[in-house]
């Protein structure tokens, strides 16, 4: 339960003024409902936590889809000046460039209605999925290493996909400042077997159709039509990501003291960003940024690869090309704006997507003129939405918006919502067909234990920090 | 027979800890008469929610040291420690012995079964041991500590 004392600034935003320990007011962008569901956790007390760390600038930032999480909270964002500020492994999450990409088709529903279970099985069978999934390849520690230096340009290179998903992929699939040095043998180890698995829990891959367009224009520039297939695609950096992020947490834990911080919560721990240790953790977390990308690139061509087959069309006939990539839990060194003056900062995103605008020069070519692509995915049974970045967003938010819906229902709760019913059966009256690994993973999933994606979108269409493009329909899911 | 051996087993289990409900993960805060059986439980406790522990029959043991900056430091480097097992090297744990346990350091046996799919079933999936909210603490009638997962 939070005790903050809560100013409205308009009906989409929200502020915290500073108190105690606050070197920054918490700002929250939420409707009045999704507030009052926030206020019942403890995630505003996490942006207040947030907002005192040091070298925290302008405000500790609260996207709608904001939940409780460890340390900071997830759908956060917080930026740290370079020469004052701190780096934390729990301000970018376990899961290291976790994120969405989204592949659309020259098909349209009907090519692939009466052959949808056939697709989705063999989709299934193609991907590896679930705890602990090995991938098809195991990799030697050396050319592990590569595909921490290289990322999705590694994939590319190995033959899984195509140039043009490298230049619709955030940062290139690849950011620089990777050390493959600084990794562990514990996470190298982890790593090795899990490339180009998709993993359990809420991640998946989806088989959508285009079923409203907002924004007419953009839609045309990102390739979208109506009634349109489309892929999209959920997943991070599987157990090399989280020995990162355990490994980190551990070396920051025991020097966090030599910073004089009093933290409220040990996961919360941190190094300045300008000292080894900052640098060490920055270093290693890209490594496991670009393991994400080969790993989504590796799943984009095992999904080519069984369209092709099960439909019996060749790639120009089926032409899924890679509409973008988006990452959500990550830390990045960015210039913005900040009170008047450009400056480089640290952005940390957990829980929260990218969202800069037209012209800026980060967004491929093609997108350029009307801003970045954002993909924010939905519980399995309603739908997701494709949205564009603004420059609002970059004077507001560091370009940055909400990442999906967000749990409401913890996983025992859903487990004991879906008692005695047959999810699947409810998902194919739907028009979803679903197949899945974990014997409680349908359960935990359920679309009620998630917010509703829309509210959460509106939230961000009307604050204006991004635009509606696309809501996209699920016809098809694999899960872990 | 058999039924109720399995049935003293879970209450032996259970008695140990309680699961904590959050929304988006899992918690458990665990008991012991001491130290030692309190760091033992929260092994036990760990591989209880992972997995069916009357299923387990060790067929490998190892010693392990861990270190920590105190009681909760080391609960949760220790927890990683096992956790490490199971999601890098899939070895599922059996027991674990402590024979020795200070504050910041402890060594322990464990007692192990590689994992085989077709014997064994995995119940959740725990993914890391946070240190949010990591408490341990002596109570009036043993010693307890909260730990947090994330699934």
């Amino acid at each position: 339960m939070t005790t903050a004392n809560i100013e409205k600034i308009d009906d989409y935003c929200w502020k915290i003024p500073k108190t105690g320990a606050m070197r920054v007011p918490g700002v929250i962008y939420a409707s009045s409902s999704l507030l009052e569901a926030i206020k019942g956790e403890e995630s505003l007390k996490q942006v207040m936590n947030v907002a005192s760390l040091p070298g925290i600038v302008f405000a500790s930032l609260a996207m709608p889809d904001i939940h409780w999480g460890y340390g900071f909270p997830i759908g956060g964002v917080a930026a740290f000046d370079l020469e004052t500020g701190i780096i934390s492994p729990g301000g970018v999450g376990y899961d290291i460039n976790c994120g969405c990409r989204l592949m659309t088709t020259a098909l349209c529903e009907d090519d692939v209605k009466n052959r949808l279970e056939e697709l989705v099985v063999a989709l299934f069978q193609n991907i590896p999925t679930g705890v602990g999934s090995t991938g098809r390849l195991k990799l030697s520690i050396k050319e592990e290493k590569r595909v921490l230096l290289e990322g999705a340009k590694w994939a590319v290179r190995q033959g899984y996909g195509e140039d043009s998903d490298i230049e619709h992929t955030e940062d290139s699939g690849c950011m620089t400042g990777a050390d493959p040095d600084v990794v562990s043998e514990k996470a190298l180890e982890r790593g090795r077997k899990q490339l180009g698995t998709l993993g359990s829990g809420n991640h998946f891959l989806e088989v959508g159709v285009v079923d409203e367009i907002f924004d007419q224009k953009v839609a045309d520039v990102f390739g979208l039509r109506k009634d349109q297939v489309t892929v999209l695609l959920h997943s991070g950096s599987r157990g090399f990501g989280y020995q990162v992020c355990d490994d980190s947490l551990v070396a920051m834990s025991r020097q966090v003291k030599n910073l004089g911080l009093e933290l409220p919560d040990r996961q919360l721990a941190c190094a300045m960003i300008k000292s080894p240790e900052g640098e060490r953790y920055y270093s290693a977390m890209i490594c496991a940024a670009n393991y994400a990308w080969a790993n989504r690139q590796m799943l984009t061509h095992w999904t080519r690869e069984t369209f092709q087959r099960v439909l019996g069309i060749g790639p120009r006939d089926l032409k899924m090309e890679l509409l973008y990539d988006v990452c959500h839990n990550i830390a990045k060194k960015e210039k913005h704006v900040v009170d008047g003056k450009t400056k480089w900062v640290c952005v940390h995103r957990k829980g929260a997507t990218r969202a800069f605008p037209a012209g800026h020069e980060a967004v491929p070519r093609v997108y350029r003129s009307v801003g970045q692509p954002i993909l924010i995915p939905g519980d399995m049974g309603t739908a997701s939405y494709v949205l564009v970045g603004t420059e609002i967003a970059m004077t507001k938010t560091f370009g940055s918006t909400c990442h999906g819906a967000g749990r409401v229902m913890s996983r025992s709760q859903a487990k004991k919502a879906s008692k005695g019913r047959s999810v699947q059966r409810e998902l194919l009256e739907k028009g979803i067909i679903v197949r899945w690994t974990g014997r409680s993973t349908l359960a935990e999933e359920i679309p009620e234990a998630y917010k509703d994606v829309s509210e959460v979108v509106e939230v961000v269409h009307e604050a204006g920090i991004s635009k509606k493009v696309a809501k996209v329909r699920p016809i098809g899911v694999i899960k872990g | 027979m058999l039924a109720i051996f399995y049935i003293i087993i879970l209450m032996k289990v259970l008695s140990h800890y309680r699961v904590i409900d959050h929304t988006a993960d899992l918690g458990i805060e665990v008991f012991g008469q001491d130290p030692v059986s309190l760091f033992e439980n929260a092994a036990e406790a760990l591989f209880d929610l992972i997995t069916d522990l009357n299923r387990i029959e060790p067929a490998e043991s190892r010693t392990v040291l861990v270190c920590g900056q105190d009681w909760a430091d080391l609960m949760v480097n220790w927890l990683r420690e096992l956790l490490y097992m199971w999601s890098a090297e899939e070895k599922l744990l059996g027991e674990a012995r402590l024979k020795k346990l200070e504050e910041n350091r402890l060594s322990a046996t464990l007692y192990l079964e590689s994992y085989t799919p077709e014997k064994h079933v995995i119940k959740t999936e725990i993914k890391a041991v946070t240190y949010h909210q990591i408490r341990v603490w002596p109570s009036s009638s043993g010693w307890k500590a909260q730990i947090i997962f994330d699934t």
